[in-house]
């Protein structure tokens, strides 16, 4: 017989709706039962805590392979599950690049044994160069599910919709399941030699700046390439209010397209550039009180559909340098749950699907994560405590890396345990393995 | 802010007092400049470092000079561009300086930003000499300092800042120095060189020069870089010349007394023409050699006694 655990005292919401209820689960990996004054082997208190179906992040850097100093697969593994993700979708800018099947093994491989289930994305083009398409129908018999050449924009209008049209055509390689092609809406052209965002702060402080046409033009014309091909576009990291206006328009019109938005696109304004300090230099850049007004909204009446954190390690070394030598990025896993039950002014119902099952769904991971927590369901699961408060710190993080804006930040919500597959992999906010 | 100025990053740092005793302070040493031997001893047995990542021979040379005849000692560390990519942080670098024991370090660099945040690192008096499009504040003061000499009071005056403004530190700076100051600064150039967003700028826009021309006190040129056609921001340089230069026609129309300036390097025929380049209201030399005793009442408030300025004053004399 297998050990269980209960998870007691906890209010259980998931899609269905609220409940207060103890979830037992086995160490096989599944929930046993739900209901009420229920034990097991051993118990996790979960009083005033929210037990909620685990948060899956379709955007994080996890580094590895190539740049092991900032982050690996474990450590980002490890952060991921102390912000309460179950799953994390990784970035295919590695180096080498997740290109081809041998990269994206060594990727699978590099996961098996992580505190969070690690899901390669892979790129759309070679080296993400924007020329030529990866070999898509070998990733996804390998279980790539989403294509994305993220860092940059497929520039190209006809190479996008030759992806699109080429992607549409391998659902039969997934049980029917639709590939997504994901995309950081970029147009080069307009944003080269710019570091933030180009307005009064970029005019003001002297640094190039990139417009948010820049990346509004992308998602106008990837729009239309939905709709052209009938594949489903998954917007990354939307920043701009333009952007977030069209989609809202493109999902009326009910094109097939879901969006995101990054935890800072909806915390920070571009106002935090002003000291030079490069913790705050991201792709896309931190925009306006009006952008970060617009993506709130967004994620409040449904036009976007899922947090992520757009999680990108950097090396002390790489950001003590001038803001516009610095690369971009900035840190976000274990962060993510309390700013957004900080900053948005939403139902904890609402706030968990936009971390949990509505981006699970855009992965194709709704079999294994963010589902209903019911008898025999997988057991991935965030037990989160929504009024505590905490301050941030860069050095108390699991990452390799210590780049959060948010240094010192007083937050409100704190994850306190996660559960993979009936291992309560984080106990009281620490990882166990 | 008066009092305690411990770097000087941008004319922002800067209040209508802090200018007003700079001035003065540079009245003092340009006085130390006329003399057979113009050097005094008041920085004697402090190090200045020259960090210059971005090329630079005016304004090294003028700092230079400057430290010289405070007595001073320099050292200077050079750094190509492509170092940058090197390896070696920013941070790395300035602790190395740093760790020699400077007193004060003077830099330029083609990123934004850069002298703020050396001064994160290091306990030296930090100097901007230059930091990308964003400020060049010596600049600006030797600017204000040429101006007041010639017409006296700047309130009110109408001052034009003419071409290259979007990559532009010194009209970023002076933007700021010559609205301290009083004046009524307008900025002149088509859309395609000016910022985004001029939003909170104490500035007037106009892209029509001849509008302006003839209300003048000073008609401030700036450096067309060459490079820039490259970008196509400007069809050519000859219609450049010939919307926004300071064409000798144009140069007819200004008021007698208004004073024509140019931070150097000019490229005649370009943003200024040649016959107008040396008029006799043309600053442009005398710009440079007020840059000297500019620097000097710069160096001297970070680096030397902090003795208020009248009793400065009678010691330098």
């Amino acid at each position: 017989m297998t050990a269980t655990l209960a998870i007691k005292g906890g209010t259980v919401i998931d899609q269905s709706g609220s409940r207060r209820a103890d979830v037992v689960v086995s160490a096989d990996g599944t929930i046993l039962a739900v209901g009420v004054g229920l034990d097991g082997d051993r118990s996790l208190d979960a009083t005033d805590c929210v037990v909620a179906p685990g948060f899956v992040d379709l955007h994080v850097h996890l580094r590895q392979p190539g740049k092991e100093e900032a982050e690996t697969i474990e450590t980002g593994a490890r952060g991921a599950a102390r912000g309460g993700f179950t799953s994390v979708l990784a970035m295919p800018n590695t180096t080498p690049a997740m290109d081809c099947a041998a990269v994206v093994r060594e990727v699978i491989d590099l996961a098996k044994d992580t505190i969070c289930d690690v899901r390669p994305s892979a790129a759309i083009t070679v080296g993400r160069e924007g020329e030529r398409l990866t070999p898509m129908a070998e990733l996804v018999r390998l279980g790539v599910r989403v294509f994305t050449d993220d860092g940059t924009g497929i520039q190209d209008d006809k190479l996008m919709r030759t992806a699109l049209d080429y992607a549409g055509s391998l659902a039969h390689l997934c049980g029917g399941r639709a590939i997504v092609l994901a995309q950081h809406c970029e147009v080069s052209a307009l944003s080269e030699g710019g570091f933030m965002h180009e307005g009064e702060w970029s005019s003001r402080l002297g640094i190039p700046g990139q417009p948010a046409e820049a990346e509004e033009l992308m998602v106008m014309r990837d729009i239309a390439l939905a709709r052209l091909t009938g594949t489903r576009v998954h917007f990354q990291h939307l920043s701009t209010a333009g952007s977030v206006g069209m989609v809202r328009v493109a999902k009326a019109a009910g094109l097939p397209v879901t969006a995101e938005a990054a935890t800072h696109h909806f915390c920070l304004t571009d106002a935090c550039c002003a000291d030079y300090d490069p913790v705050f230099k991201v792709h896309p850049p931190l925009r306006t009180d009006v952008d970060v007004a617009a993506v709130r909204q967004g994620l409040i009446d449904g036009t976007i559909d899922a947090i992520a954190t757009d999680h990108a390690p950097h090396t002390p070394q790489d950001k003590e340098r001038t803001f516009a030598d610095a690369p971009p990025g900035m840190l976000g896993l274990e962060t993510a749950f309390a700013l957004a039950n900080t900053h948005l002014d939403l139902p904890i119902e609402d706030l968990l699907a936009l971390l949990s099952w509505r981006p699970a769904a855009i992965a194709g991971l709704e079999s294994d994560h963010g589902g209903p927590i019911v008898e025999g369901a997988p057991a991935n699961l965030a037990v989160v405590d929504p009024a505590t408060t905490w301050t941030v710190s860069g050095a108390a993080m699991a990452s390799r890396s210590t780049n959060t804006p948010y240094e010192g930040m007083t937050v409100r919500g704190r994850v306190r345990h996660t559960i993979l597959r009936g291992d309560p992999v984080v106990i009281d906010g620490e990882a166990q393995r | 802010m008066s009092g305690a100025i411990r770097h000087l990053l941008s004319m922002a740092d800067l209040d209508r007092d802090d200018i007003d005793r700079l001035l003065n302070l540079t009245e003092s040493f340009a006085e130390v400049s006329e003399r057979q031997i113009p050097k005094v001893p008041a920085l004697r047995g402090k190090t200045i470092a020259w960090l210059f990542y971005e090329d630079s021979t005016r304004t090294r040379l003028s700092f230079e000079t400057a430290a010289k005849r405070l007595s001073a000692d320099t050292m200077n560390f050079s750094v190509g561009s492509s170092s940058v990519n090197k390896g070696e942080s920013l941070r790395d670098t300035v602790e190395t300086i740093a760790a020699m024991g400077v007193d004060g370090i003077v830099v330029r660099h083609r990123g934004a930003g850069a002298p703020h945040r050396i001064t994160n690192w290091t306990d030296a008096c930090v100097v901007n000499a230059g930091d990308g499009w964003h400020q060049h504040p010596t600049q600006s003061l030797l600017d204000i300092y040429t101006a007041t000499r010639h017409l006296g009071s700047l309130e009110g005056r109408r001052v034009a800042i003419v071409g290259d403004i979007k990559h532009s530190r010194v009209a970023r700076s002076n933007a700021i120095g010559f609205a301290r100051m009083g004046a009524d600064v307008t900025f002149v150039a088509p859309r395609t060189l000016l910022p985004a967003s001029l939003e909170g700028w104490p500035v007037k826009v106009t892209h029509d020069l001849d509008e302006v021309i003839e209300d003048l006190d000073i008609c401030y040129l700036l450096r067309m870089q060459r490079e820039r056609q490259d970008d196509a921001v400007v069809p050519t340089l000859r219609e450049f010349h010939e919307e926004y230069g300071l064409t000798t026609a144009r140069a007819d129309r200004l008021s007698p007394g208004s004073l024509i300036m140019h931070p150097g390097p000019m490229n005649r025929g370009v943003e200024i023409s040649g016959e107008v380049a040396d008029r006799p209201n043309a600053v442009i030399t005398e710009q440079v050699t007020n840059g000297i005793a500019v620097r000097m009442a710069v160096l001297y408030l970070l680096l030397g006694s902090g003795l208020d300025l009248v009793e400065e004053r009678t010691q330098v004399a």
